[in-house]
């Protein structure tokens, strides 16, 4: 891969403490965002996006801890110092998140969000220079300079996300993580939302990662798609090649799964997401996996590359030589009764 | 601007419009919780210590012989009026009782609130922010001991150690007999008239004996403080609007104080307007205790006498006092936070 990456993680892992013990919500994930592009993170709900997207910014929720390396133009996030990270976060990594109507502090107006992200990382700016930057970011998402001194609860959902977009975008970061930016808003709203994210890596080279399970925002709005099951990313490449032609097959099922007005009843994978604590060994998805071989239960699949710019980790694809002689029979499992499901 | 200045003054005006039912049913209810009591407040109080035809005389002058909802409607009308009668026991007006000893309850009352709100709002603070640390155990150990030790207990203890043992504090009184003799009485309250006065001697003779009373008074108030702003706090910093206030790099202790103390305080006043209930009540034991001179100390003695005229009056204006704190707090509520005022 070229080395114009804006952001480069490499094995990153990143695990809550719980009684049970260590959730591994994410685990061994490489990436890479170079400038301008759209990269969509999908998955089920549970398999580590937003724990990922997080871990992008530095930014682990209490009790979490994080191992590997998140490289923001060549340094690692994990090795700053509180502080220095920090200054990152706003003027060069910036995040939105999936539930807009309690993302703005309900006791100030939209105004002083603004003045409070400009002062802090712009110490010397004036007064006329916040209030210019914040309206003409605000006027580029629609919102009219005559809203500034509103306090948020005057807002509709899909206004405060906008204005959530705003602020994430008005000091220009390099890199925007949105974690399921649309997920509770309404379809107008959220064509509206992903356009104008569509816009900004057009005009302002943003690299943006798109967390979503909607496969069809990743379709109309990605350049590259990465999908993710039980703390892996199992399939990362073209986002038009992946939905072309899926190289593993839990991306296969999690495309036949889409609703569409040609959906003749409707398809699920059996069995649900497995638990963090305790995974399955070997590949996480082999006891749902409807091609599961022998060698899938037993040994972690090798990440290949069937095209270029295309990388699964699935044995289906894996080096013939290391599936080894019977690796590949049919996986002889008990059948995922409803009980087990449920 | 002029928008939310519109909404505060419609807001205040329909929360005025409520207090006359409010006050109607609090009135009715006096009225009825001293009726209750079998016999009339003047047998009850003078019953056997006067032969019969001047009990049946007295009854007469004050009208407990005609129909309950004729000495209702008159309740009523009297109190619009402001007269609230005379005492049975020593035939003074009750509005003079009010006068006289009032300011010594107002005083014990708001001495006891600023020891409530400086001890529990630091303490719940800390808490919060240092949740589960072998701070927050002493202290939420604290805030349930001091709220569940009863009050005239806790005042019987201060009196020991630092009035008795150590000797730094008055056992009793409001001020020592001189204090009361040199300031003239203006307002009635002694520490008003005292300031009035510019009587420096006086000024800190009184708050030499508000101090144990006022301690008595707040740590009943304390613990409830207390274990709100820390739950609060809690709340708030996990709060989303904190984490994507930490995601734009705000500094930890800005997110703290500005994003998370202040939404954690707006339930603190309205909780102070309710615990002017528990004020009143506490204040009539601590008064007792101390042998403070206020409303309370009057109470318990009309008690004694089963003089109900002047409990009745007494309650009555107890009553009005918590109606209209809480009118009070609602307004503030509504300055504070802008959700209110829809």
């Amino acid at each position: 891969m070229t080395d114009e990456a804006v952001l480069r993680v490499r094995d990153l892992r990143v695990w809550y403490g719980t009684e049970r013990g260590p959730v591994r919500a994410v685990d061994g994930v490489d990436l890479a965002l170079v400038p301008g592009e759209t990269l969509g993170v999908v998955g089920e709900s549970g398999c580590g996006k937003s724990t990922l997207g997080r871990g992008l910014l530095g930014l682990l929720p209490e009790g979490a801890k994080a191992g590997g390396e998140v490289r923001f133009r060549g340094t690692d996030l994990f090795e700053l110092s509180g502080r220095a990270l920090r200054e990152l976060r706003g003027p060069e990594l910036g995040m939105i998140f999936q539930d807009p109507l309690t993302r703005l502090n309900p006791l100030w107006r939209v105004s002083e969000h603004f003045e409070e992200l400009l002062r802090t990382h712009c110490p010397d700016i004036s007064a006329e220079q916040i209030r210019h930057r914040s309206l003409a970011t605000l006027r580029r998402m629609g919102i009219p300079p005559t809203r500034y001194r509103n306090y948020p609860h005057e807002f509709s959902g899909g206004m405060r996300q906008r204005i959530m977009i705003a602020l994430g975008l008005v000091l220009n970061p390099a890199v925007l993580v949105a974690d399921e930016p649309t997920t509770s808003l309404d379809v107008l709203v959220e064509a509206q939302i992903i356009r104008l994210l569509a816009d900004l890596r057009r005009n302002f080279d943003t690299a943006l990662l798109l967390i979503t399970h909607n496969l069809g925002i990743v379709a109309e709005a990605c350049d590259r798609v990465a999908v993710m099951y039980a703390g892996h990313v199992v399939e990362t490449g073209d986002a038009r090649e992946v939905f072309a032609a899926p190289a593993h097959p839990y991306t296969r099922e999690l495309l036949r799964s889409t609703i569409s007005l040609s959906t003749t009843g409707l398809h699920y994978i059996p069995g649900a997401p497995p638990d963090l604590v305790d995974p399955p060994p070997a590949c996480r998805f082999h006891p749902r996996c409807p091609d599961a071989m022998q060698v899938c239960a037993t040994r972690d699949p090798v990440t290949v590359s069937p095209r270029p710019g295309h990388r699964v980790a699935c044995w289906l694809h894996g080096p013939a030589e290391q599936v080894g002689a019977g690796g590949d029979a049919p996986l002889v499992r008990e059948e995922i009764d409803v009980a087990d499901e449920a | 601007m002029s928008r939310t200045a519109g909404t505060l003054r419609r807001y205040v005006l329909q929360r005025l419009a409520l207090v006359v039912p409010m006050v109607f049913i609090l009135l009715t209810f006096v009225f009825l919780l001293v009726r209750v009591a079998p016999g009339d407040p003047v047998s009850a109080a003078l019953g056997g210590r006067l032969p019969p035809e001047a009990l049946a005389q007295r009854r007469a002058a004050a009208g407990y012989d005609r129909p309950l909802i004729v000495q209702y409607l008159e309740y009523l009308g009297n109190v619009l009026r402001g007269d609230l009668g005379r005492t049975i026991s020593d035939n003074r007006a009750v509005s003079d009782v009010l006068v006289e000893n009032g300011g010594a309850t107002l005083t014990l009352a708001g001495a006891a609130l600023v020891v409530a709100l400086l001890a529990g709002i630091p303490l719940g603070l800390y808490s919060g922010r240092h949740r589960d640390s072998f701070g927050d155990v002493g202290v939420r150990l604290f805030g349930i001991v001091s709220y569940a030790a009863p009050v005239f207990f806790t005042g019987l203890i201060l009196q020991l150690v630092f009035a008795v043992w150590l000797d730094l504090f008055p056992t009793s009184g409001q001020a020592s007999p001189i204090t009361q003799v040199r300031v003239d009485e203006i307002t009635h309250i002694l520490l008003l008239d005292a300031l009035l006065a510019g009587n420096v001697d006086a000024v800190l003779d009184v708050v030499h004996h508000l101090v144990l009373p006022a301690i008595t008074l707040g740590l009943l108030c304390v613990g409830v403080f207390l274990r709100l702003v820390r739950v609060n706090l809690i709340q708030s910093l996990q709060g989303d609007y904190v984490e994507a206030a930490r995601a734009r790099g705000i500094p930890e202790r800005y997110v703290v104080r500005r994003h998370a103390f202040r939404n954690a305080l707006v339930p603190v006043v309205t909780v102070m307007g309710l615990q002017t209930a528990l004020l009143l009540s506490g204040a009539i034991l601590t008064e007792a205790t101390f042998n403070w001179p206020g409303l309370g100390s009057e109470l318990v003695d009309y008690l004694n006498n089963r003089d109900y005229v002047a409990v009745q009056g007494i309650i009555t204006v107890f009553a009005v006092v918590v109606v209209v704190v809480s009118l009070l707090i609602d307004i503030v509520n509504a300055l504070i936070d802008p959700r209110v005022r829809y």
